[in-house]
């Protein structure tokens, strides 16, 4: 979890006073705040960690990172469903019908 | 060189690891301080592709890992109470407390939701009003700011039902108990890129001075860690000790400003216990007095507990550089990533999971449980 991953800026608005953004990670979208870099612009990349952009990247880099990322694992672990992560790595499958809390899926 | 033709540009890593065995001429111990820079280093065999005298060494830069049972116990208890929502990342799930895990608190019936964001947290309270919705605000410096803007956001909102049960640590001090430890064989670091790229490199020099030991700040694909190898490498031949940049793409000197203004205003620095290391003074944050409302060891008073640690587990000497997971009796038989004793075996940047993860065994095939993962 302490691993940014890098993403790039489609959308920004202004939601209750703060800059907010939707940001692409290789085909995952996600809400990401962008106080800590205000002038940051659509179709640029950033680092974003936990839901916040937090330096700015070249495309490249960006990119290549990404593809890294993605063969780690990596996008899985912090996109997928993390609990059905716990409990794949408990040995338990996993189904809908266990009732996994709405934020866990987004 | 076996894995080299898996790297993203071959022509170069080949290019950086002849110029890194030709300048080597003594033995170095050099320790990357980041669980993901371990991994990347496990995966793509790194650490055999380079010299014999070039050994790397993992550090404590897991913060699943080394947050400790007292703060993962006091999770627990509040995470079971009724009138608690109780948010978390992902990866805190199984972790071990003493005795059970949030995984299993939920089971159980409490609460216990897993969000992307801090803000996510936050607007479950905006939606629950009727509830206590506590964050579990665990992390370095990459994570501190995002949950530092969430405590001011819920200020500035009026949302009252919101708390942040704080355990952050900082990487600067750790780096430092390393070197004071009278068995410390680390002689240079590869410092945390994405921790860099907050916080700047301006900690540093300081540090690099007073132990004559190099720093280079390094990026995590298996180029960047071959490049800061190589920076380092050379530094310490020709008898140096300087910070050193080997990620500019991503980390600029000052770091980031707005993120370090708001991590001054929301934290203050604290010492802080970690998990099989012990307390490192001045290692961590906690909300400061202006902000003591939101802070959930404040609001719900969790004391009694006791806490006890499996004795097998050596993760703090794992932590520490001091021991290779795998010269731990309990790896691959008593501890495994479904049956975990440690935190270092549990979470994903942790150097016991990679090595069992990656097969990294240079260890009896008896010692194997069957294969972890398909
Ligand atoms: S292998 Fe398991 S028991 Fe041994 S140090 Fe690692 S986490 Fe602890």
């Amino acid at each position: 979890m302490c691993l940014a991953v890098p993403g790039r800026v489609l959308e920004i608005e202004e939601r209750d006073g703060t800059r907010m953004a939707s940001v692409d990670f290789g085909g995952v979208v996600k809400d990401v705040c962008l106080e800590y870099l205000p002038d940051l612009q659509v179709g640029e990349y950033a680092i974003v960690h936990v839901g916040f952009a937090l330096q700015r990247l070249d495309e490249e880099s960006a990119l290549r990172t990404l593809e890294l990322f993605a063969d780690l694992g990596m996008l899985q672990e912090e996109f997928g469903d993390p609990w059905a992560l716990a409990a794949e790595a408990q040995g338990h499958s996993w189904s809908d019908e266990d009732g996994a809390p709405q934020e866990a899926r987004q | 060189m076996k894995y080299i033709d898996e790297f993203h540009n071959p022509e170069l890593a080949r290019r950086l690891l002849d110029e890194i065995h030709s300048t080597v001429t003594r033995p170095w111990a050099l320790m990357e301080v980041c669980g993901g820079q371990t991994h990347t280093i496990i995966r793509h065999g790194i650490d055999q592709l380079l010299p014999e005298q070039v050994e790397l060494i993992h550090g404590p830069g897991c913060p699943v890992c080394v947050t400790p049972l007292e703060v993962i116990d006091k999770a627990l208890e509040i995470a079971s109470r009724p009138d608690v929502v109780f948010c978390s990342f992902g990866d805190m799930l199984r972790v071990p407390g003493t005795g059970r895990d949030l995984f299993q608190v939920r089971s159980e019936g409490g609460d216990v939701r897993v969000v992307y964001s801090p803000l996510d947290a936050l607007r479950i309270a905006q939606q629950n009003p009727d509830k206590q919705v506590v964050f579990f605000g665990i992390g370095f410096e990459t994570t501190a700011p995002p949950n530092a803007m969430t405590v001011y956001q819920a200020r500035r909102l009026g949302i009252r039902n919101f708390s942040l049960l704080v355990s952050h640590v900082r990487v600067p001090p750790a780096i430092e108990a390393i070197m004071r430890s009278p068995s410390c064989r680390v002689q240079a670091f590869l410092a945390a890129g994405h921790v860099c790229s907050v916080m700047g490199t301006g900690e540093y020099p300081e540090l690099a001075g007073r132990y004559r030991v190099p720093i280079v700040v390094t990026g995590f694909e298996p180029l960047d860690i071959l490049e800061g190898v190589r920076r380092t490498v050379l530094q310490l031949e020709r008898g140096e000790h300087t910070v050193d940049n080997a990620y500019p793409r991503a980390v600029r000197a000052e770091g980031n400003p707005a993120a370090k203004a708001m991590l001054e205003d929301v934290f203050e620095v604290t010492d802080r216990a970690w998990r099989g290391i012990g307390v490192i003074p001045q290692s961590g944050w906690r909300l400061s007095s202006r902000y003591r409302e939101f802070d959930a060891e404040h609001r719900f008073s969790v004391t009694g507990i006791r806490t006890l640690e499996p004795a097998a587990c050596r993760s703090g000497e794992v932590l520490q550089g001091l021991l290779k997971p795998h010269e731990c009796e309990a790896f691959g038989t008593a501890c495994t990533p479904r049956s975990p004793l440690g935190a270092t075996m549990v979470s994903s940047e942790g150097a016991c999971a990679a090595y069992y993860l990656y097969r990294r065994l240079d260890v009896a095939p008896a010692r194997m449980e069957a294969s972890p993962v398909g």
